[in-house]
């Protein structure tokens, strides 16, 4: 194996890792802020792919330029998603909070098939088409525009949540959430606005995303669970570590998918996850 | 209380016994195994999941060991699926125990994100394999009726009556386990880890017992699918969507309850199978969008389980008599 090829895997899976990193981000957030797992964040993800998709067959609008409009509706998606549902199990037990956001899953999949029927789709032209040279190796710049917009995303995530008062709110309200009460955070606001922005990153995820990869109903299932194994890996509800697994997680994923064979690159993935998880329970960066 | 709770499972029993000789209709009593099938699982399930709490989403990986296990043995050496069946559940019992010595150091969410690590694990294992089927499958040849060879081509009724009496075993072993002195430790290891650690119960162990049993009954249950279907293959048996049916049937129903995952398994089938022959022809998914809504709305209006619904409105009963911890 040349050096050359070495770096092209090396890189392409930090360009993967990138994107995989925004999707578990949303996904951490809102389980630090609330201690629940979204089943239905890969449906985020999917609905922000069909914005994009729709905003350019009915108007010729590129997914690039629907940008905004997409972070926005998802936002409200998932505004939407916690004022009608999740707020009423906020203390219900972890299993029906699971059977919850599952049957969300389930609803929502339902939903896309009804609506756009369950056929492929694609995005064929978009001004980020073509591939770009970089050291002499040369990438696919769909992948690299997404992988430069998640990367985006992320710090204007991180930068929120560290030098704004609305941010520091969140992230209080994340560590105790007592205490933020009677600092006077509104709980309530602070999980819609936690739910809003993880499903904000997905939908951001799903429009970059749907510049190279096809568009179907049930694209969902393919993202969550990497997804969740990056949410375990970087330690529940730690923006950080889901950033930092999501790269993990994509070198190895390439890496392994070209050293090894594709159809087991999940396998190694996971593998990595529990070896992980066998000398660190509470995760890469999470609390103990 | 007692005697009326008494009088209604032996209805129940009497009932599900007569139910397919006044049902003759195949599709009704393709839904009746169909529950019963769902509801051993969520049985079996409730052993590790409910009692010592400790959620599994990985339990198709023990089904599809019982389904491989019996289906190979069969189809390679001309062995019983009824002997099938103790291998497999044996099979199922290992890899539990496998499964469990990393994974019990595991609280909460890390210990159930783990169980689905496994399961998919396995599933793409046995999908990238040639020995095991790969994406295929194994079909199950044609064969004679028999008792031995656990085939009935003639009638629904055997597969009816086996999975009934599956279920019931299934159901036995719960009961026994949860009045004897490893139910209160279970009970102990989910609601006070802590406590129950510094009075001397050895946490691993005790859930490892619970994670055997669930296996192998799991399995078990997986065998019978195999005969039932005569086709296996990873996404009908190994699939993490399966997992998580089997977890829901018992959280539908109440986890941590002798009959609720039972009654979440007739329930959720009902549910399913009445959006799929109401809506499902038109392959828009409005089944799918009725029963994901049905689920949400139980969650959010019912997030005790069924159970917890006829709790809250019984007749005030007397309290059960404290139980009598037993501590080596």
């Amino acid at each position: 194996m040349t050096v050359e090829l070495l770096l092209q895997t090396l890189l392409s899976g930090i360009l993967v890792g990138l994107v995989y990193a925004l999707v578990a981000i949303g996904l951490t957030l809102i389980f630090g802020v609330m201690d629940i797992v979204n089943f239905a964040h890969g449906e985020f993800l999917m609905f922000g792919m069909y914005a994009a998709f729709w905003g350019f067959a009915l108007w010729g609008l590129d997914p690039i330029f629907t940008l905004p409009l997409t972070t926005l509706m998802l936002f409200a998606v998932g505004v939407a998603v916690y004022k009608l549902v999740i707020r009423r199990i906020t203390d219900a037990p972890m299993l029906s909070q699971i059977f919850a956001t599952f049957g969300l899953m389930i609803l929502f999949r339902g939903l896309a098939q009804y609506l756009w029927k369950p056929d492929f789709r694609s995005v064929d032209h978009t001004v980020v088409a073509g591939k770009v040279a970089f050291l002499g190796l040369q990438f696919g710049l769909p992948q690299v525009v997404a992988a430069v917009g998640a990367v985006a995303t992320t710090a204007a995530l991180w930068w929120f949540l560290r030098f704004t008062r609305l941010g520091a709110a969140l992230e209080a309200t994340a560590a105790d959430k007592e205490a933020a009460a009677l600092m006077g955070i509104d709980a309530q606001k602070m999980f819609a606005l936690a739910w809003g922005i993880g499903a904000a990153c997905a939908g951001v995820a799903g429009a970059l995303l749907s510049t190279y990869y096809p568009i179907f109903p049930e694209v969902g299932s393919t993202f969550i669970l990497v997804a969740f194994v990056l949410v375990a890996l970087g330690g529940f509800g730690s923006v950080p570590g889901a950033f930092w697994a999501g790269i993990l997680v994509g070198v190895v994923e390439v890496m392994g998918g070209f050293l090894w064979d594709p159809a087991y690159k999940m396998v190694l993935v996971l593998s990595l996850y529990l070896v992980v998880v066998w000398f660190r329970p509470q995760g890469l960066m999470g609390k103990a | 209380m007692k005697r009326a709770a008494s009088a209604l499972a032996i209805a129940a029993l009497v009932g599900s016994v007569a139910f397919p000789l006044a049902a003759t209709k195949v599709t009704w009593q393709n839904t009746a195994i169909l529950m019963l099938m769902t509801a051993q699982m969520g049985v079996a399930w409730n052993i590790l999941g409910g009692y010592a709490g400790q959620v599994s989403l990985g339990h198709a990986a023990f089904f599809g060991a019982g389904a491989y296990v019996s289906t190979l043995l069969t189809i390679k050496l001309g062995v019983s699926p009824w002997l099938g069946m103790g291998a497999g559940a044996i099979a199922a019992a290992g890899l539990g125990v496998l499964i469990g010595w990393p994974c019990f150091r595991l609280k909460g969410h890390y210990f159930a994100m783990a169980t689905i690590a496994v399961g998919e694990i396995v599933q793409t294992v046995v999908n990238g394999s040639d020995v095991l089927g790969g994406a295929v499958g194994f079909t199950l040849p044609m064969a004679e009726t028999g008792v031995w060879g656990f085939v009935f081509n003639r009638s629904k009724l055997p597969y009816y009556y086996i999975a009934l009496g599956l279920l019931l075993a299934t159901v036995l072993v719960n009961w026994l386990v949860n009045r004897s002195h490893v139910g209160y430790y279970l009970r102990a290891i989910k609601d006070e880890p802590d406590a129950a650690r510094s009075l001397g119960v050895s946490l691993t162990r005790y859930k490892m017992i619970a994670m055997v049993l669930s296996a192998g009954l799991t399995a078990m249950g997986g065998t019978l699918y195999a005969q039932k279907e005569l086709f296996i293959d990873p996404g009908s048996t190994l699939s993490t969507s399966l997992s998580i049916k089997i977890a829901l049937v018992a959280i539908l129903g109440g986890a941590g309850t002798l009959w609720g995952p039972v009654l979440g398994a007739v329930v959720l089938t009902a549910i399913e199978e009445a959006s799929r022959i109401a809506f499902g022809g038109t392959g828009r998914g409005t089944d799918l969008v009725i029963y994901g809504l049905l689920l949400v709305l139980i969650a959010v209006f019912q997030p005790a389980g069924i159970m917890g619904f006829f709790r809250k409105h019984a007749p005030r009963a007397a309290p059960p008599p404290e139980p009598e911890a037993e501590f080596p």
